[in-house]
């Protein structure tokens, strides 16, 4: 049976080197410019007619549209809609990464920890910096709650500090080892099929379940990347 | 005891992590049910944390889960 992971392996497809650093274009690199390529075509092209009843193609791009607006406006509010536009191009670039990772001998780049944890660092560093610029040290009451006795402190703000400083690690690794994870089960089973032969067909069948599942995580994981960095926003305009 | 049994056996190991992971997530679906069933009309208000609650404690078993793969495959 082939290593199940063999699939996330980083092939440099055209060898570049600056001064002995290795900044090759890679199959990684190839599957983001295609996703951004893709994401850029299927919103102006879609937006193109400016229709008032939308075609399909105009009427994807609103409901991706729609769909974050909401999402910013019930969890962060009106105060939200100036980091649409980053919103919207995080919850896109994973959504389509997860999304053509799916497809057969593609390369998921979401299974990097590289990428990911470079997102989640990106959405920690510009809500800690958001969170100062509005409410400057003030900001630093997010570290002990309202109405706590002042004996416990020593306890809650050691507490709430891991717990603020953990979450770029835990949005980074939940989508990283959901893809890497849902690939590996998909490629362990695949080497079921063809070990069993003609009995193989019953892992078949679980294979295509798996598959459904997958996708449904791939579009699932996207969401809770792009939840969880509104929540986190949230937390930074409007302190509870 | 030799070091690639060791791994092994540290693998298995790590994989008890999931039971926590698997406790939840039936809690979760559990709450949502009997939430459900006594008012269906909170469904689509509800749904979604459910969603969201699922993934968030799934990604607990997948800590632990690349964990074992770490040990098996490096």
């Amino acid at each position: 049976m082939a290593n199940p992971i063999e699939q996330f392996k980083i092939k440099p497809l055209i060898d570049i080197r600056v001064e002995g650093v290795d900044i090759s274009f890679t199959n990684s690199a190839l599957m983001m410019g295609i996703v951004v390529g893709g994401v850029t075509a299927l919103l102006l092209l879609g937006m193109r007619e400016r229709a008032v009843i939308p075609g399909r193609w105009q009427s994807l791009a609103e409901i991706f549209y729609e769909f974050v607006a909401n999402m910013i406006r019930d969890n962060v509010g009106p105060e939200g809609r100036r980091y649409f536009p980053f919103i919207f191009t995080l919850f896109m670039f994973v959504l389509f990464g997860n999304m053509l990772g799916m497809i057969p001998m593609a390369f998921t780049f979401t299974s990097h920890i590289a990428v990911t944890f470079a997102m989640a660092l990106v959405v920690f560093t510009g809500v800690t910096i958001i969170g100062f610029a509005r409410h400057g040290l003030h900001f630093l009451h997010m570290f002990f709650p309202h109405g706590a006795p002042l004996a416990t402190a020593p306890i809650l703000v050691p507490i709430e500090l891991i717990s603020y400083l953990s979450r770029p690690f835990s949005l980074a690794v939940r989508l990283f080892a959901n893809m890497t994870v849902g690939h590996i089960i998909l490629k362990v089973i695949a080497g079921f099929v063809v070990m069993l032969g003609v009995a193989g067909v019953v892992p078949l069948a679980f294979l295509a379940g798996v598959t459904i599942l997958e996708f449904g995580i791939a579009v699932l994981q996207a969401y809770v990347f792009t939840i969880l960095s509104c929540i986190y926003l949230n937390d930074a305009i409007n302190m509870h | 005891m030799d070091a690639s049994a060791a791994k092994m056996i540290g693998a298995g190991l790590a994989a008890i992590g999931m039971i926590g992971a698997g406790i939840g997530v039936g809690n979760i679906w559990s709450s949502l049910i009997a939430t459900v069933g006594r008012n269906p009309a909170a469904k689509a208000n509800v749904e979604l944390y459910g969603w969201i609650g699922f993934a968030v404690t799934e990604a607990i078993a997948l800590f632990a889960l690349v964990v074992a793969l770490m040990l098996l495959f490096t």
